[in-house]
């Protein structure tokens, strides 16, 4: 985003390793220090700061009144935002986990994604709607779901998800500043990664919609985003040792989806594997493959396959690790690319 | 730093055992056992005439709209029509208690109620008709697009009255709802929410007797839909809804409270929807003739008439007037409604996103391809003709 951008222009700052967390709750305090009409709304957001800090500071540094603890109801606290932001101020949502975000369906669907269009474009609400999703932190039932494939099949809305330290930072400031609403999904089992981080001149951030190659190769595609880019990037360091060079493309933002990127990566290597934690079945994994099938078919060498989460429940945690994408999974589908049709 | 020094902890009070007591005596909560009437009473000594007056000209106007509406689903110029026929008191009451700088939250039965606030009734109409979802500027006129979705506006009024409160805005937010969407989760987290931050709003129920076709001893077993207020801690009131001096007084005890910052508060206002759901819904099928009968005899526009008659307020040739200015209204309405709308078929992607995505304009040039093909045909078409 513009302003993330122009802070970082030419400034050499100094860096130290920060988690994913706290470059989120970074975004939030920078975004309501530089816009008062800027409000934080949620379960336990205020005294608390959040049930993963994100929130931590907040209401004590900006009062209550602008992060606000509110009554245990989703669909009540989405539809507070929707009426805060007809009166012009810009609502942070903070849904507690993926799956006690569901209530507030009926106003993210029939509300949030639509009334810039049933109003003519005269009543966009701009709308961030933070939800913490996916698994791998042991978390029981119902704390654990990857639901971006339901949002992202809502037009209307935009669907992001930062991957590193420095795009929670800035997608989340995109994501406050676009007059469009959000869904902004949070990574839980990488809220604590680190990397070396400035507060203070945080890195460029392109605009939400554009995807990034987080590692250039030759032979094939890996197109992720979100939790299963740590896992990809894996594996494309274990492939080397295999003779496969796998490029990996970050998505960040489901919606708007970049064709662009994607395509011209997959013209490149000729092979496409989509990986993510989400059922695969309707999950974002076959739309990304029809997409590229439809854009890249004369270049493909091997049908786009896709690594994904099974079409089952969220398992039980102790269970987790047989459900979630793996770094082997990854590599095997690769495997499956039709290699030996190259000799 | 101690908890009760924690920023947000202002309403936290450590509570000893053995249990969490209210704080609220619930008394002064409770509605009246009976619905509030002013017509026919002591009270209505208390009304100023000159208001009796304009409610009995908006409510003889907004019975011509209702019927207008009707007839304009009959000829094919609305899609769909639900009618506030028999509820217009509440309608005209909930649109003249507001201030300009109020907001109204209409829900899909109360385009009258938005038309008596000022808006021009085709643009109120437009969802109906078919053409545009909301015909008009939210903002502009403080009135939220209208609601399908049962309770859904709810939140937003609370929404929206705690932010104006919050920038020290002089707003109320008056939302209406009927006795099915009371049954909502949105009913409930909207009132639980606007009784917790104390918002600066009024909830108007409009029980007339049925959603669809389910009437209200299967919609709840609460002693009345206004006894929800007391559970939210917020006072509730009932009220007859079809006596217009009522409806407004209580209506504009409620705003007028809710402006002193004293919070929020449910109206019930009994009343009864004498046409079938919509002009696609058939009555007969779930409600007895005797019943439509006898609230006819309860006719909000002459409930009024006859107040208004009585006292020597009105004559006839003052009904005459206020009869031939409806039928002005809905000729202007029925000549406006009988052009065909102007549709702009590309403009199904202009308001999406605020900026097209690729994938938006890829899809818009598809459809401008087959715009401009149909167009082609037509030419030819009419060229070898």
């Amino acid at each position: 985003m513009t302003t993330a951008a122009t802070k970082a222009g030419g400034r050499t700052a100094k860096t130290k390793p920060a988690t994913m967390a706290q470059a989120l709750g970074r975004a939030l305090r920078d975004s309501m220090a530089e816009d008062p009409t800027v409000h934080v709304l949620g379960e336990d957001v205020g005294t608390l700061g959040g049930v993963f800090r994100i929130t931590d500071g907040l209401a004590k540094e900006f009062g209550d009144d602008r992060c606000t603890d509110t009554p245990l109801a989703e669909a009540g606290i989405l539809g507070a935002a929707v009426g805060m932001a007809m009166y012009g101020l810009r609502p942070v949502v903070e849904m507690q986990f993926d799956a006690f975000a569901y209530p507030a369906f009926e106003q993210l669907i029939s509300h949030v994604a639509k009334m810039r269009n049933r109003t003519g474009g005269a009543m966009p609400l701009p709308i961030t709607v933070r939800v913490p999703y996916g698994g791998g932190i042991g978390g029981v039932e119902h704390h654990s779901d990857s639901s971006e494939a339901y949002y992202m099949a809502t037009p209307g809305l935009h669907v992001v998800t930062p991957a590193t330290v420095d795009d929670a930072y800035g997608l989340l400031r995109a994501s406050i500043a676009s007059d469009d609403p959000v869904v902004f999904l949070e990574p839980k089992r990488l809220y604590w990664s680190k990397a070396d981080w400035s507060p203070e001149a945080p890195a460029a951030v392109e605009p939400i919609g554009r995807a990034v190659v987080r590692r250039p190769g030759r032979s094939a595609t890996l197109i992720t985003y979100g939790p299963s880019l740590p896992v990809c990037m894996e594996a494309a360091e274990a492939a080397v040792a295999e003779g496969w060079d796998l490029e990996v493309v970050d998505l960040r933002s489901l919606v708007p989806f970049d064709d662009e990127t994607v395509a011209a990566s997959v013209r490149r290597t000729g092979r496409a594997v989509v990986v993510h934690e989400s059922p695969g079945f309707g999950g974002p994994g076959g739309e990304i493959a029809a997409r590229i099938t439809e854009r890249c078919f004369h270049h493909l060498e091997a049908p786009v396959l896709r690594v994904a989460g099974f079409d089952i429940p969220y398992p039980p945690p102790m269970l987790e690790r047989h459900h979630l994408p793996g770094v082997d999974r990854v590599l095997d589908a690769v495997a499956r690319l039709q290699w030996e049709a190259d000799s | 730093m101690t908890v009760q020094e924690l920023p947000g902890a202002a309403a936290y009070r450590p509570t000893p055992p053995p249990a969490w007591k209210p704080i609220t005596d619930p008394a002064p909560l409770l509605p009246d056992p009976e619905p509030y009437r002013v017509l026919g009473t002591d009270a209505v000594a208390d009304v100023d005439p000159e208001l009796l007056l304009r409610l009995h000209a908006e409510l003889v106007r907004g019975r011509r709209y209702n019927t207008q509406a009707t007839a304009l689903t009959k000829q094919g110029r609305l899609a769909v029509y639900p009618s506030s026929t028999g509820q217009e008191a509440c309608e005209i009451a909930a649109a003249l208690v507001l201030e300009e700088r109020d907001w109204l939250f209409p829900s899909y039965r109360d385009t009258l109620a938005a038309v008596a606030r000022g808006l021009d009734p085709v643009e109120a109409l437009t969802l109906l008709r078919g053409d545009r979802h909301t015909g008009y500027d939210p903002r502009e006129h403080r009135i939220a697009p209208l609601c399908t979705p049962l309770a859904t506006q709810l939140p937003h009024a609370v929404g929206l009255a705690h932010a104006a409160r919050l920038k020290g805005d002089d707003v109320v937010a008056l939302a209406m709802v009927g006795d099915g969407g009371t049954s909502e989760g949105d009913f409930h987290e909207a009132l639980n929410f606007a009784a917790v931050w104390k918002a600066p709003v009024v909830f108007l129920v409009q029980n007339n007797g049925f959603a669809i076709s389910v009437p209200l001893a299967k919609q709840t077993a609460a002693p009345s839909l206004a006894h929800k207020a007391v559970g939210y801690g917020m006072p509730g009131r009932l009220v007859d809804g079809n006596d217009a001096a009522a409806v407004h007084q209580v209506l504009s005890e409620a705003v007028a409270r809710a402006r002193r910052g004293e919070g929020p508060t449910l109206v019930e206002a009994v009343t009864y929807r004498m046409e079938a759901h919509t002009n696609a819904d058939d009555a007969t099928r779930y409600r007895v003739d005797s019943e439509v009968e006898a609230w006819r005899a309860h006719d909000p526009v002459q409930l009024l008439e006859r107040e208004l008659t009585g006292r020597g307020l009105l004559d006839d040739e003052g009904i005459e007037r206020a009869r031939e200015a409806a039928e002005r209204m809905a000729a202007a309405l029925r000549d406006r409604m009988n052009a065909d709308p102007e549709l702009a078929p590309m403009d199904l992607f202009t308001h999406v996103y605020a900026e097209q995505t690729s994938q938006l304009r890829e899809q818009a040039a598809a459809l401008r391809a087959e715009l401009d093909a149909e167009q082609d045909h037509e030419h030819s078409a009419e060229e070898s003709r």
